[in-house]
């Protein structure tokens, strides 16, 4: 299998199977999910368990100061790469035309130099994650093989896609390839991993908020 | 006889286990941030009383039972069955260490309700045997006398007498049809009788009727604290029983931040059915009466004051501004904590903690919290609405030989009332 | 072009090339245009000068194979007079079946007494691929394209494999791939081959490759058996449209405002940013363009493959399936699987709160029964 042969398959029969584990993963653990069900609430409601809900949606986009003071590292570079990972997926022109080839349609694109700083940016952020991960009391303890799993298939396709813009260590074609594969490794542990946090963030925060909303809490 | 055993226990995990609980497993990504918003760790730092990770058995049990890549993993041997050893372990973490104070829920970025799910997972500690003794002691008193610290009716009828004659008010019992059932903790009984005398002041003056339950008077549920909905079960129906014989409109609940939780919003749902009556905690009594001029005070507190929001108030229950008003009403110097509302920080000894002799010496470091925030406000007065609060802020303060008395809000009200001549008093 | 017979004297380049009528001045010219093509310094080309004046004119036997003409017609098409041309004249090229005059017998005995003549040192170029699934699919004089082929690397010192189909299978070889079609490289294991792809290569190339051979002998080639000093770089990175790459101007459709404003051509198909070859440089039709000029994106001819690329028109970084129908099939599957396991959560915790036994104090106050 020369590279070429091999950028043809990633980008072909492996980008279906990735796709398709991803697609049903992701299908398949909503239902896990959902199929636990929840109790009907006797207790009289004291406020609005949707808007409470649709609320802290919103709301634990931000913090209060002096859990932001606590917390400053991972509050600030978790931002940072989370706006980060946005902009390189769904900004770069290349990967605009992936989304609209599987979902058929398309949107804006950024400047490639711009999405390239972010995706330099947001690769340092990631390594000075995994610091912090490694030398936090706390979030070392936490830590299962999991974690670090997600954090690996997260930076790989971040390395590769910037290698295979700049032309580094192998050829382009070699390279987008990886790139390519990389993304499908991330594409197929998606659903099994915590980055399904990526959709279950909206379920648990409503969840929680329609709990708050229901007691009456407003934070 | 039956026994408690670890089977019993993996099965209320899996019962326990619903729909949001596997959203905020899903949801975890070890951030680590629940710890800085936990007291039990700030004041104790050792990773594991980070919140989530006091629930790494049931969570396990969530992926083992209920995804298919745990179920997966369980038949390769990657992931090991939980056993009762681990239970065991886990005590601490899920007793001692955790107040049920909801600060984590409120904190964590993803929007898992930890809190609600610790509870939860009492539910399978106690039915593996593995709830601490004191708990136990309370649970049992509850059940068999009607009161966790073994208070029984002839001594609140021995404290009615006495306060009847001192204040000459009518305290009275079994009414029925009265607007208001009053429902007591035994902490109040026993070590804040005021509180009582204080209710009483202020319904009669507001022309309201009231009663007293000779059947049941206790408000707190020692079931919700070691988390056994079976226990819990049994003691909020002799409420809703003495409730709805008496056929009164309220039930009002003590000043008192989980009797609250296990009346408004656990009670309904342990017996199946909406209440035929409303549950309103005393704060929230209190601020009616307020906003319909019928709770009228007279004078200020000189005191710099600062009002310490009991847990399951502000974040379990949606009370913050009520407190407020009240205080208002009575003080000219009243300053917040830096951390107040939906984020103050637990007394320490909430959730059972404050009946589970194992956690002792945890709550006095947990209390450090309480203490560095009121370090900073220099005030002369601490108020607050919950008695178990204010034991354990009372016991903390004489511990680090701090001067700062600590009161009872209704009893602070009561004080400062003005009589109506509407008033029946 | 002339086809040769033997001769006893074998006159050098230099010498045949001043007999056709070229200068030194453009012979120096020439020099100096492959110089740079091969990306070398200024420096070699009296280098370049003196080896070619002295190279012998070498036998060169051309197999066509599966092929369209495409690279002959490349090579031939060029203008006239060209160097190219001149030095492709000046090999000695004992056989090619299109170009030479003789026929039949005459033509293949031409290539027999070629090969035997210069056995162990004339040079084979393969057009073409070779079908493998059935031998009658491509003959020439009743032999087949793999027979034709082994016999005549057999005596040969080098192979070059001119144009995608002999270099990599080309089209012959897209997807079914009908006769199993097959490069020159998937059949000779034992000779040095140099790939000069393309569909059709660029003649500069070809007569580059050619000179290269002849003066500094095999060029150093890449891992798909590329000269590097011709295939060293991608389209992408010498195009003159690179700059609207970076700054993420994109022509959207073939006629839209963007296309007339010269932005690049990446949602459009170009394969540019993985294909390797010249023409940005080079450029066709003696200097003066290349695709991507006239507004078409590279279509990546002289990659292995690029038939089934995914398509011309579709971007690099789409993928080659399905993928949205694909998509809402694991979709459906999910949900089937879904409805399976969720089905057994339900039973599973339902089974587990019907056997929930009512926990009592007097439990709670035995001694722990685990």
């Amino acid at each position: 299998m020369n590279e070429v042969d091999f950028l043809l398959w990633v980008k072909g029969s492996a980008f279906n199977i990735a796709l398709f584990i991803f697609m049903a993963g992701l299908v398949l653990r909503l239902f896990e999910i959902l199929s636990l069900g929840r109790k009907v609430n006797y207790a009289v409601p004291k406020g609005d368990p949707m808007q409470g809900g649709l609320r802290e949606i919103f709301r634990r986009f931000g913090t209060d100061k002096a859990t932001f003071q606590r917390s400053m590292i991972t509050i600030v570079v978790g931002y940072v790469f989370h706006i980060g990972l946005f902009v390189v997926i769904f900004l770069l022109a290349a990967h605009v035309e992936v989304f609209k080839s599987v979902m058929g349609f398309g949107w804006p694109n950024l400047s490639t130099p711009v999405v390239d700083a972010f995706a330099v940016v947001t690769m340092i952020a990631l390594v000075v994650v995994l610091i912090h991960r490694l030398q936090h009391p706390v979030k070392r303890f936490l830590s299962s093989p999991g974690d670090y799993v997600a954090w690996a298939v997260t930076f790989v396709p971040l390395l590769t896609g910037y290698m295979a813009y700049h032309h580094l260590l192998l050829s382009p074609q070699m390279m987008l390839g990886l790139h390519i594969l990389s993304v499908e490794v991330l594409l197929i542990v998606f659903p099994f991993t915590k980055l399904m946090h990526t959709f279950t963030v909206f379920l648990s925060r409503w969840y929680n908020g329609a709990s708050m909303g229901l007691r009456g809490v407003k934070s | 006889m039956s026994t408690l055993t670890l089977e019993r226990g993996i099965n209320a995990f899996k019962a326990q286990i619903d729909a949001p609980m596997a959203s905020f497993f899903s949801s975890c990504v070890s951030c680590g941030m629940c710890a800085d918003a936990c007291l039990f760790y700030t004041e104790n730092p050792e990773p594991r009383f980070t919140p989530i990770y006091k629930l790494e058995p049931l969570r396990r049990v969530w992926e083992q039972e209920y995804t298919l890549i745990g179920k997966l993993k369980a038949k390769l041997g990657l992931s090991k069955p939980v056993t009762d050893a681990e239970l065991a372990e886990w005590q601490e973490l899920v007793y001692n260490n955790c107040s049920l104070c909801g600060r984590c829920t409120l904190i964590c970025p993803v929007g898992n309700d930890i809190t609600y799910m610790i509870r939860r997972m009492r539910e399978g500690m106690v039915a593996s045997g593995h709830a601490p003794g004191g708990l136990i002691g309370a649970s049992t008193r509850a059940v068999q006398i009607g009161s966790p610290m073994g208070v029984k009716l002839p001594a609140l009828q021995a404290q009615v007498r006495h306060l009847e004659k001192s204040s000459g008010l009518t305290v009275p019992f079994d009414q029925e049809g009265a607007e208001y059932l009053l429902m007591l903790s035994s902490m109040e009984i026993m070590n804040y009788p005021e509180y009582l005398g204080a209710v009483a002041k202020i319904l009669t003056n507001a022309g309201k009727t009231w009663t007293l339950s000779s059947e049941c008077f206790e408000a707190t549920n020692s079931g919700i604290q070691i988390g056994s909905s079976d226990i819990a079960r049994e003691l909020v129906s002799r409420v809703v029983a003495a409730a709805e014989k008496l056929k009164v409109k309220t039930v009002i609940s003590p000043e008192c931040g989980h009797a609250y939780t296990a009346l408004r919003w656990e009670g309904p749902n342990l017996i199946g059915r909406p209440y035929t009556f409303a549950a309103k905690h005393i704060v929230e009594v209190l601020d009616e009466l307020r906003a319909e001029g019928l709770l009228q005070t007279e004078g200020f507190e000189e005191s710099k004051l600062t009002f310490h929001d009991p847990c399951q108030l502000v974040r379990r229950g949606g009370v913050v501004e009520q407190p407020r008003n009240l205080l208002n009403m009575v003080a000219k110097n009243f300053v917040e904590m830096a951390d107040h509302g939906t984020l103050n920080w637990c007394c320490g000894a909430g959730g059972g903690v404050s009946a589970n002799e194992d956690a002792e010496e945890v709550k006095l470091k947990a209390f450090q919290r309480k203490k560095k925030q009121l370090d900073e406000l220099h005030v002369d007065t601490l108020v607050t609405a919950c008695a178990n609060c204010r034991i354990q802020l009372e016991e903390g303060m004489e511990v680090n030989q701090m001067d700062i008395p600590v009161l009872g809000l209704t009893e602070m009200i009561a004080e400062h009332l003005v009589e109506r001549k509407g008033g029946a008093a | 072009m002339r086809m040769q017979s033997p001769n006893p004297y074998e006159p050098t380049l230099g010498e045949h090339l001043r007999s056709q009528g070229i200068s030194r001045r453009g012979f120096l010219k020439f020099c100096g245009l492959l110089a740079s093509s091969m990306a070398l310094a200024p420096a070699m080309i009296p280098k370049i000068a003196a080896a070619l004046e002295q190279a012998k004119r070498p036998s060169v036997i051309w197999l066509s194979f599966q092929e369209c003409t495409g690279c002959t017609e490349s090579l031939t098409r060029s203008h006239s007079p060209s160097l190219e041309g001149l030095v492709f004249d000046a090999i000695s090229l004992d056989y090619h079946h299109t170009l030479q005059a003789a026929s039949g017998d005459a033509a293949e005995h031409a290539r027999e007494e070629a090969m035997k003549e210069h056995y162990g040192k004339y040079v084979l170029v393969v057009d073409g691929s070779i079908p493998l699934d059935n031998p009658g699919y491509s003959t020439i004089a009743g032999i087949s394209n793999l027979d034709m082929l082994k016999e005549a690397a057999a005596g040969a010192a080098a192979i070059i494999a001119v144009g995608t189909c002999a270099a990599y299978g080309g089209l012959p070889k897209a997807d079914p791939n009908p006769t199993g079609a097959v490069s020159v490289s998937d059949i000779i294991k034992d000779k040095p081959i140099i790939n000069v792809p393309g569909c059709p290569p660029i003649p500069m190339v070809i007569t580059g490759v050619i000179a290269h051979f002849l003066t500094f002998g095999l060029p150093e080639l890449d891992s798909l058996g590329r000269p590097k000093a011709f295939y060293g770089q991608s389209i992408h990175d010498r195009c003159y449209r690179r700059p609207f790459y970076e700054r993420g101007l994109f022509a959207e459709t073939f006629d839209d405002e963007g296309a007339k404003a010269g932005w690049c051509l990446y949602k459009l198909g170009c394969k540019g940013p993985v294909t390797y070859n010249a023409c940005a440089t080079t450029k066709w039709n003696d200097g003066t363009s290349f695709p991507i000029e006239s507004g078409h994106g590279c279509i990546g001819c002289s990659e292995p493959n690029f038939w089934d690329f995914g398509g011309f028109y579709k971007a690099i970084s789409i993928p080659t399936g399905a993928s949205g129908k694909n998509a809402v099939y694991a979709a459906a599957a999910g949900i089937a699987a879904g409805v399976a396991i969720g089905a057994m959560n339900k039973k599973s915790k339902a089974e587990a709160a019907s056997s929930h036994q009512t926990v009592t104090v007097e439990e709670l106050n035995q001694e722990s029964g685990s």
